[in-house]
């Protein structure tokens, strides 16, 4: 219960973002599906941000820990950057000519 | 916290969410894809803004810096250079980095978790996002060989008896490890876990088979965003809480839309298992008729309304650009020609439309199967490019085929349906399809780049 309480903000915006999630992408036709899938996977690379911050904390002694971290960022990066490449790749494709 | 960063991931939050919804029209698209990929800028530089307020040894920052110098030229390069039919793989390779990228950040955490007194909710969160995470990595790997054709389906038993005991182990290790039943340090259970995990990844997308790939690639991605999210929670970071929940919903909504669209649950695909259907017992011989490319080229140039209903097969034999030329020589003839794609033809949600659209093929011309199936009576003629059990009557007429209840394009219901194959060999589904016995039905054997190049020569000739 105590739980419930403090984390209180956080489970409403867990809960809106679930639900602004499914109605926002359950419009998105089936001709756009591979793009917004691999739309999806870019966003999904924000996790490069917390590996940042986490990189921030390392000692500047710890290398095996630096180098683990050297790589999260650097697998990050390199998701958000081919996600949105790609994805703009596909997208200049669907053009219409008149 | 600083409030200004505060507002900048709020920026990225919305943006994200913009980014999703432009995707809805192909109009907008593209600048949804800008919009998103400005919300991620602003999302990292915020996260550096924080070097305002806190001292950062100058090591880690050079390391940091090289590392996403290097991880964007290297995405940027990979994405400019892959063909457009091995899309798939593409997208399973960086999702394996995102998953990757969130497994290496819960084994660094867990180390630290190790050393301070965090409590046990954010121990629970960091070891499921390393589950999730290292999941998505390995499973990814192995989706991405897969597609790729260098590993072949593996259901053997001990495969998948193997990834079941893993499986239980994810729930038996940490309930064990809370109760203090192991005693090791949170940092060893946590390695532990995510070795687990890895191996499970492997033998979990193993045993898929191949036509499963769609529902296994969104499911993976999935898992990805959940993973973020999870991370999310361990920072405190809304915007990767948020955008790792849009990516895990739109991940799991895609994965339902594909089994509704094959007509399997989710538990059947996952399991790797087909239905068996009373399939030897009812293999009549079929009256086919053989049709060839002169008499096809000369029945399309009498057509006024043409459906062109590409499947896998036409992927395979890359074969889309020839569509692309064929539908402008009809067209010129004053024909209409449409393209019906079914939500599963291609090896992930949608990539048909993308392999047409490569060809420039204008979208409108691409329909989709709900918008025409009450409308197929009027085509005067169908082609049908490798597909199979996408227009098998029996999905519609035959109780006992396996793939009863699928949702199909109901070609047979125009005029003339030519289907071209490469041989008699049935679809994925492994039933006979009642479509190549009927009257309008003639089938074109042959490799189907060889056909279309033949068939678009005859018609220039006419």
């Amino acid at each position: 219960m105590e739980f419930i309480q403090n984390n209180l903000d956080i489970i409403y915006f867990v809960i809106f973002c679930i639900f602004i999630g499914i109605e926002v992408i359950a419009n998105v036709p089936a001709i756009l599906h591979t793009p917004l899938m691999s739309g999806a996977n870019a966003i999904s690379g924000v996790i490069m941000v917390g590996a940042v911050i986490m990189m921030f904390q390392v000692p500047p002694t710890n290398y095996i820990t630096l180098t683990v971290g050297g790589i999260a960022v650097f697998l990050g990066a390199l998701n958000i950057s081919g996600g949105f490449f790609v994805t703009g790749r596909m997208l200049k494709m669907f053009t219409t000519k008149k | 916290m600083n409030v200004l960063v505060e507002v900048g991931y709020l920026l990225a939050t919305v943006s994200f969410l913009g980014g999703l919804k432009f995707m809805s029209s192909p109009k907008h698209a593209k600048a949804g894809n800008l919009i998103a990929a400005t919300g991620m800028i602003i999302a990292v530089l915020c996260t550096f803004w924080m070097l305002t307020t806190q001292t950062v040894p100058s090591i880690n920052l050079i390391i940091i810096a090289v590392a996403i110098l290097l991880g964007t030229i290297g995405g940027k390069i990979m994405a400019s250079k892959v063909e457009m039919t091995a899309m798939p793989q593409l997208v399973s390779l960086f999702n394996a980095t995102g998953g990757g990228c969130a497994m290496l950040l819960g084994i660094v955490e867990a180390k630290q978790a190790s050393l301070g007194s965090s409590f046990l909710g954010m121990q629970i969160l960091l070891l499921l996002g390393l589950i999730t995470g290292a999941v998505a990595a390995s499973g990814s790997v192995i989706a991405y060989r897969k597609l790729a054709g260098k590993t072949k389906d593996n259901r053997n038993v001990m495969v998948v008896l193997g990834s079941r005991t893993l499986l239980l182990s994810f729930i038996l290790i940490p309930v064990l490890y809370f109760f203090g039943i192991i005693p090791l340090p949170f940092e060893i259970v946590a390695y532990v876990m995510a070795f687990i995990a890895l191996v499970y990844g492997v033998l979990f997308v193993l045993p898929i088979g191949g036509a499963d790939m769609p529902v296994v690639i969104s499911l993976l991605n999935s898992i990805t965003g959940i993973a973020t999210a999870l991370a999310g929670f361990v920072y405190g970071n809304k915007a990767m809480i948020a955008g790792g929940i849009f990516v895990g919903a739109a991940g799991i909504l895609l994965t339902l839309l594909m089994c509704r669209a094959m007509n399997r649950s989710l538990l059947k695909v996952l399991a790797g298992k087909f239905k068996k259907g009373k399939v030897a017992e009812d293999a009549e011989e079929q009256n086919i008729k053989e049709t060839n490319v002169s008499e096809t080229a000369m029945q399309l140039s009498f057509a006024n309304k043409i459906a062109i209903i590409p499947g896998y097969g036409l992927a395979v034999a890359q074969g889309q650009h020839l569509c692309g030329q064929l539908q402008q020589l009809l067209e010129k003839r004053d024909a209409q020609v449409d393209f019906i794609i079914h939500p599963v033809a291609g090896r992930m949600p949608g990539h048909m439309n993308v392999l047409l659209a490569e060809a420039n093929i204008d979208y409108e011309h691409l329909k989709e199967m709900d918008q025409v199936n009450g409308d197929m009576a009027h085509y005067d003629m169908v082609l049908i490019i490798g597909a199979n059990d996408v227009v098998n009557p029996a999905a519609e007429n035959n109780e006992d085929s396996p793939i009863y209840g699928m949702p199909i394009v109901k070609a047979y219901q125009s005029k003339q349906v030519v289907v071209m194959k490469r041989g008699m060999s049935k679809g994925y589904a492994g039933v006979s399809n009642d479509l190549f016995g009927m009257d309008n039905c003639n089938l074109l054997f042959g490799d189907a780049k060889d056909s279309l190049q033949n068939i678009i020569n005859q018609l220039k000739l006419i």
